[in-house]
């Protein structure tokens, strides 16, 4: 451990990092499911209740 | 005639093989596990930053709070991968493809947390940000594995042989889990062994353990909402895929008549 200092930067950084990981993950997930669905009704199907 | 809990479970989890059956459990199950995924996560994070600072390490323990439970869901992801790969290639399961093509790219983010927080916590722990030493340099080809499967998926056209290539891969780079898992035992490394999971039970003090085990639920819990949901939306794809090979058929016996 290197003294002198609390490192708090360090912990702020890591935090931001899942952060910024964790809202990309769920972004991509609810914007392609949006895509999809989209394409899905354009092609004139229902996207809900049934699958492929 | 009542039965037993296994057989129930088995044939509840049967049943969830139909696309779907699936699709509809999908719909219902996604916005639970995210509710609780955010209620816990919540929790995690509020007993994370009330856990005491420890006495060497000062406030950077907190790291660990979120990289622990990022390593053990990026070797959790790839686990359950390599259950699907086997399902793709010997027992050939509707999902098990759909299942493997959800897991990769949540598997890849962890791993890729689990790397850049652990390089954030070696720099004041370590001094370094970064060092060839077997735990970390396991960690990162499971990383650049999860690229390797990323890639040959889209690589391929044609989505049979893609799962089947995508499967062999996944079986191939298995052999690597156990590596990250004994590496810390085997070798002299700079990380610590393992001090949660660990024969004699767990050597962290409990005000340190139960926040890192909130936040372990939680990011757990999100990581299967978002396998669950991406399993869903490889479906809709699927189905969209079916739809346009139809309609482009369709248009061609047009063309030809």
């Amino acid at each position: 451990m290197i003294e002198g200092s609390s490192h708090l930067g360090f912990v702020v950084a890591a935090y931001a990092v899942a952060a910024v990981t964790i809202v990309s993950l769920v972004a991509r997930a609810v914007l392609m499911r949006r895509h999809v669905r989209r394409a899905l009704e354009r092609a004139g199907a229902p996207a809900r209740g049934r699958a492929a | 005639m009542s039965t037993s809990f296994p057989t129930a479970l088995w044939a509840s989890l049967t049943g969830l093989a139909n696309p779907a059956r699936f699709s509809r459990f999908a719909d219902r199950a996604t916005p639970i596990l995210a509710v609780l995924a955010v209620l816990v996560t919540v929790a995690g994070l509020y007993m994370s930053f009330n856990a005491p600072a420890d006495y060497q390490q000062g406030e950077t323990v907190r790291i660990m709070f979120i990289h622990v439970p990022a390593a053990w869901l990026s070797m959790a992801f790839y686990m359950a991968m390599s259950v699907s790969a086997l399902g793709t290639l010997v027992w050939r399961h509707p999902l098990a493809d759909v299942s493997q093509r959800a897991a990769a790219p949540v598997g890849a983010a962890f791993t890729l947390l689990c790397l850049v927080t652990g390089s954030l916590w070696g720099r004041p722990t370590w001094g370094t940000y970064w060092a060839w030493d077997v735990r970390l340099t396991s960690v990162l080809i499971l990383f650049l594995i999860y690229c390797g499967i990323l890639g040959l998926w889209r690589a391929i056209d044609d989505p049979g042989r893609a799962a089947r290539a995508v499967a062999i891969l996944t079986l191939v780079g298995l052999i690597n889990i156990p590596i990250i898992r004994e590496s810390v035992n085997y070798w002299n490394t700079l990380h610590q062994p393992a001090s949660v999971l660990r024969l004699g039970g767990s050597s962290i003090h409990p005000s340190m353990l139960w926040p890192l085990l909130v936040m372990a639920v939680g990011m757990t819990l999100l990581g299967a909402a978002l396998h669950v949901a991406g399993m869903r939306t490889e479906l809709m794809k699927r189905r969209l895929r079916t739809l346009e090979i139809l309609k482009a058929d369709r248009l061609e016996r047009e063309a030809l008549s």
